[in-house]
């Protein structure tokens, strides 16, 4: 099937605000040396990595014992799949959170996890809560960023986006607890993300 | 509700980790043929990797020991020498155009395409040390395996592992061979270059096991192909693929 996703849906966007530069060691290098089994690399990039992986873990289990094993399981899959990584496809640190958080997801999925999350469900709100993060320095500002773009959706979108994103719901899941069509959360979520990016500064 | 319509809509669930396995697969086969999707994931990738980068944390200090000393059982992957992660379509394209050359051999083909172990690391590894171990044309491998744009990609066929190893930039070819089925008397293997489905002699190889620098350059070949022929080789094939190796 024909894509009609044009380049130009890509180019044509307002930047807000410009993304934080990394300034510790250049973790594509890292990330080589990774591959090749060196251990002081693994090391070094565990340093520059496992807070926000971790933290992202434990933003989606809550858990905090399941959260570092998850956590773990992230990092270690990072060491086992270094080789794989494509620079063209993105920085380091979005790659590893995309592991991270593709397995928090799935173990909010795992039938382990399912009546926990059946608790959560009722007696939980879902909006996100900051509060539960450390305070740390550096995060603060990437924190304000976030929030405040995220005050740019509207509130289906970030709900959307924030269910999907923040409690590993599926799409289906979301629609079902918003009691709104799929076709109408497929979309809200690309507009929420789209916004999100654009607000983000983040571009190709 | 299908996944068939308004596909490139998906990118957002996809990327959000919200789309069920079955649907995330679909995507992924559509995300292949559509580059602009791919560069979307990818921003929403690195869009989702700045909300969980502001859920930073300070970490256990226990947990690094543990997560380190973890390491010395995890056996690391080797990377895909196809680049059918980013444009899959290359090889799936070549697959096209293979049964003009043996419309018979599909099965075979297909069998060889599976086949096709993408380890390029150990690849290049176990090439350097079989070229190492090889007279004939040493000098030439050599070269090719440590130029800095050296591929690998190796097919198995039975108990026989065949590697080819090229640098676009040399614009040639290396094939070792390892252990694969021996020759009657009066057969050679030979190798191809496949120009989109029509096939270039590219050099004989006697025996089951042993390398050669393919003849002739790579041009706009999307493929090397391993036949085997009567003594002396052939100008077209006269049998279907034992091996049938991507240079993508």
């Amino acid at each position: 099937m024909r894509c009609r996703l044009l380049r130009g849906d890509l180019v044509n966007r307002v930047v807000h605000l410009d993304a934080p530069q990394w300034r510790g060691p250049d973790l594509q290098e890292l990330v080589s040396k990774v591959a090749l089994g060196e251990q002081d690399a693994f090391g070094q990039l565990y340093d520059a990595v496992a807070g926000r992986v971790l933290g992202l873990v434990r933003r989606v289990l809550r858990d905090p014992a399941q959260s570092e094993e998850v956590a773990q399981e992230v990092l270690l899959e990072v060491w086992r799949t270094a080789s794989r990584y494509q620079p063209e496809r993105g920085e380091v640190m979005s790659w590893v959170l995309t592991i991270a958080h593709r397995r928090a997801v799935d173990r909010v999925r795992s039938a382990q996890a399912a009546s926990d999350r059946e608790q959560r469900v009722a007696s939980q709100a879902y909006a996100p809560a900051f509060d539960e993060v450390a305070e740390q320095v550096e995060g603060r500002l990437e924190r304000e960023q976030v929030r405040r773009c995220l005050k740019t959706l509207t509130e289906l979108q970030n709900e959307s986006v924030t269910l999907a994103y923040y409690r590993g719901f599926s799409y289906r899941e979301v629609a079902d607890m918003l009691n709104v069509p799929l076709g109408t959360i497929k979309t809200r979520m690309r507009d929420g993300l789209i916004r999100l990016r654009d607000c983000l500064g983040v571009g190709s | 509700m299908t996944i068939a319509a308004d596909l490139h809509t998906f990118t957002g669930a996809y990327a959000l980790h919200a789309l069920d396995a079955a649907q995330s697969e679909a995507f992924e086969r559509h995300l292949l043929q559509c580059e602009a999707c791919a560069v979307e994931v990818e921003e929403f990738r690195t869009t989702m990797a700045r909300l969980g980068s502001a859920e930073a944390v300070v970490v256990p200090p226990e947990m690094k020991a543990r997560t380190l000393a973890a390491t010395s059982t995890i056996r690391q992957l080797a990377p895909l020498t196809s680049d059918s992660d980013r444009d899959g379509g290359s090889r799936s394209k070549s697959a096209r155009r293979w049964p003009r050359f043996a419309l018979a051999a599909s099965i075979a083909a297909t069998a060889a395409l599976g086949g096709i172990a993408i380890e390029q690391h150990q690849a290049a590894r176990q090439a350097t040390i079989r070229a190492d171990q090889l007279h004939s044309e040493q000098a030439r491998l050599s070269a090719l395996l440590t130029a800095p744009d050296t591929r690998t990609a190796t097919g198995r066929t039975g108990a026989g592992v065949g590697t080819i190893v090229w640098s676009q930039s040399r614009g040639e070819v290396g094939f070792l061979a390892q252990g694969l089925p021996a020759l009657a008397s009066g057969k050679t293997y030979q190798l191809w270059f496949n120009d989109a489905g029509t096939m270039r002699p590219a050099g004989l190889l006697p025996s089951s096991s042993g390398s050669l620098v393919l003849t002739g350059q790579i041009h706009s070949a999307v493929g090397v192909g391993l036949t085997v022929e009567p003594a002396g080789g052939s100008q077209h094939p006269s049998g279907q693929p034992v091996l049938l190796l991507p240079l993508r």
